[in-house]
């Protein structure tokens, strides 16, 4: 039987799976919608995950990253549960070594992540709001009437982007209904749109922090042609978008699942395990926390949200 | 019949509570509640959208305490905002139908004799000059040698080997300075804690993380409105520096203020207001002093520190250091926090492995 181990980044819009063997190398891999229920998605990932994989495989190792990686890790028992912004710099330097920047612009939060010598130096992530992640960018597509998949094509047709006034979502949707009413061509909207969410980015998450190539961009939006050529265009240098792009948060995970192994043997079958979420309010104290209990297979796996320690 | 009471900020209501209710024997002191999510609900909803997160903070307090019956509210004032605190909370609590005084013990960032004893005449005419000095005089070493304490406390707490035993002996401290009787009490009582927190076996490996916490001065010293970052980083074995307490704001922040300007010169010339430019003279100290990040906190909308960030951030990138900027507001997503911070502490520890 040889090793491998599985990641799993749940991110706000979609849920990533990638498994690895020892040499890093992607045996297989998914990438499917969360659609507000990661509990679900994952049964879902798992599913396919396990029909993909080859039957001379063994799981070693599970890793859970993204905005539901504390749920999930319980959920598959993980051998270690990592932030993003970690877990992506872990991907990305296995692939390449080399890298000085990596530029990540996800569903809902974007980050920049600096690199000297193979290891963080910096980061930052987005603090104001999500204008200019992929939800902005696919709920604008669903208003225009195009599916976000072609949004980079019809980018990169336009010969004079628009002007959008992109700093928070509500604005820049009056802006863009203002501008497709007085009479702006489709694709001249999308260039804008796409111009602004890389303004936006430089703005505000990239502010103060020196980009030097080699740079990597990453994350769902990465795979927008329009983004990565006004990326290119403001910064002047080279831009590298891997075809694993949308995984890397995934494969840097599974890296340290395998850094982390324990010897146990996981399963990726998960019909027999029933994992339940309770939600209560305490009233307690006034501080009325929101509690959660987590249940696992109906036994208590842990409780969140408690400012006491009560529970 | 006069009842006080006062805004919350971390631990120092023993000593204001303490002080308070010696001087003015023939009132009431209200203990106000503890600051919950009702606090900054309350005071979040009756406070200036835009105003720093303290003012929120110390509104919700006193709207608490007056439900309890005060009709005497004492506010500090700083040198910034914090120095029109008292007047407009004032009128707020008015404009609420709510029958009160607030009395602003510091003016224009400085504190006066003859201006503070007009002020407790007023609470109580009949007070006695000489009991108010002495117990004055008790209070502020009680201060002090609680944030002596707070110091060793924050170098050692992430490395207990039985964890919560230095929260419980600083609740039973706590309880015992609240009712020493006389200095000498008190001196002894200081004397033998120290001891007893010496002697908890602490294991501090030689490469633990060392991080500096510097910022705006309520959010520092009020572990609510940072939402209890320093219990956090300790779960991590980190050791923690922090400069400010009310120890440092009453007797050292006046003189260190030249000292601070030549250590750091060529980053600023003239007082940028509150702790700015202490901040920034901190920063270029934890970067020469070997630490290994930097946490730079404040509330929102804090214009002084909004102005010593781009400094700070100048400052970590010449010494190649790292720095990790929080602003809190009462809308603050507690996950967002954890996830920046897990990933600093992720940074550093690459960083020290290398």
């Amino acid at each position: 039987m040889k090793e491998c181990y599985l990641g799993v980044d749940i991110g706000s819009i979609s849920t990533k799976g990638v498994i690895i063997d020892n040499n890093n190398k992607i045996i297989t891999s998914a990438y499917i919608w969360t659609e507000g229920n990661p509990v679900e998605a994952v049964r879902k990932l798992l599913n396919i995950l396990k029909d993909k994989l080859p039957k001379q495989y063994q799981v070693k190792g599970i890793g859970t990253t993204g905005s539901a990686r504390k749920l999930i890790g319980l959920m598959l028992k993980a051998c270690i549960v990592k932030n993003e912004i970690t877990a992506h710099a872990i991907g990305t330097l296995t692939f390449y070594p080399n890298v000085r920047t990596i530029l990540e612009i996800g569903g809902q939060d974007s980050k920049i992540i600096l690199i000297k010598n193979g290891i963080i130096t910096n980061y930052a992530m987005n603090t104001l709001c999500a204008a200019g992640t992929g939800s902005f960018l696919s709920s604008q597509a669903k208003r225009l009437g195009i599916k976000v998949e072609d949004f980079g094509d019809y980018a990169l047709k336009s010969k004079n982007p628009v002007k959008i006034a992109a700093r928070c979502t509500v604005f820049a949707e009056s802006d863009l209904v203002h501008k497709s009413q007085v009479g702006y061509a489709k694709e001249d909207i999308i260039a804008g749109l796409c111009k602004s969410v890389v303004l936006n980015y430089l703005n505000n998450v990239g502010k103060g922090k020196k980009i030097v190539g080699p740079i990597i961009f990453q994350g769902g939006v990465s795979k927008n042609k329009g983004v990565v050529k006004y990326f290119k265009e403001i910064l002047k240098e080279d831009i590298i978008v891997d075809e694993n792009s949308h995984l890397m948060g995934a494969i840097g995970i599974a890296v340290l699942a395998r850094r982390n192994k324990t010897g146990h043997t996981y399963s990726l079958e998960l019909k027999n395990v029933k994992f339940i979420t309770k939600a209560f309010e305490c009233h307690r104290c006034p501080n009325t926390c929101e509690l959660l209990k987590i249940y696992r297979n109906d036994e208590l796996v842990d409780s969140w949200g408690s400012k006491c320690g009560k529970y | 019949m006069i009842k006080i009471a006062f805004p919350h900020m971390g631990d120092y209501h023993i000593p204001a509570n303490y002080l308070l209710s010696h001087i003015f024997p023939n009132t009431i002191v209200i203990k106000a509640p503890k600051i919950t999510s009702k606090t900054i609900e309350l005071g979040t909803k009756h406070s200036p959208e835009f105003v720093c997160t303290p003012f929120k903070y110390t509104l919700g307090t006193m709207i608490e305490c007056l439900d309890e019956g005060a009709n005497i509210l004492i506010q500090m004032g700083g040198g910034c905002r914090y120095g029109y605190y008292a007047e407009l909370q004032e009128k707020i609590l008015k404009d609420l139908d709510y029958n009160c005084k607030v009395i602003n013990l510091v003016t224009e960032g400085q504190t006066n004799i003859k201006r503070i004893n007009n002020l407790l005449k007023q609470i109580d005419p009949k007070y006695s000059k000489i009991k108010a000095l002495y117990y004055g005089f008790i209070t502020l070493k009680m201060v002090k040698y609680m944030d002596k304490i707070d110091d060793y406390i924050r170098e050692n707490i992430g490395f207990e080997l039985t964890v919560g035993s230095f929260e419980s002996l600083k609740e039973e401290m706590l309880i015992t300075f609240s009712h020493v009787k006389s200095y000498k009490e008190l001196y002894r009582a200081y004397k033998r804690y120290l001891k007893k927190f010496h002697n908890i076996k602490v294991h501090k490996p030689d490469n633990r993380l060392k991080i500096g916490i510097i910022g705006e001065l309520y959010t520092i010293m009020e572990p609510f409105s940072n939402y209890y970052l320093e219990k956090e980083l300790a779960k991590h074995h980190i050791e923690i520096k922090r400069f400010t307490n009310v120890h440092y704001l009453l007797f050292e922040k006046a003189h260190k203020y030249k000292k601070y300007k030549k250590y750091s010169k060529e980053y600023f010339t003239y007082n940028m207001g509150a702790d700015a430019s202490d901040n920034i003279a901190r920063s270029k100290y934890l970067c020469e002093h070997n630490y290994d990040g930097i946490i730079h906190i404040k509330s929102s909308f804090c214009t002084p520190e909004i102005g010593a960030m781009p400094i700070i951030n100048k400052i970590a990138s010449f010494y190649h250091k790292p720095v990790l900027f929080f602003s809190f507001d009462s809308a603050t997503s507690e996950t967002g926090i954890n996830t920046r911070l897990e990933a600093f502490y992720d940074m550093l520890e690459m960083r020290k492995d290398k």
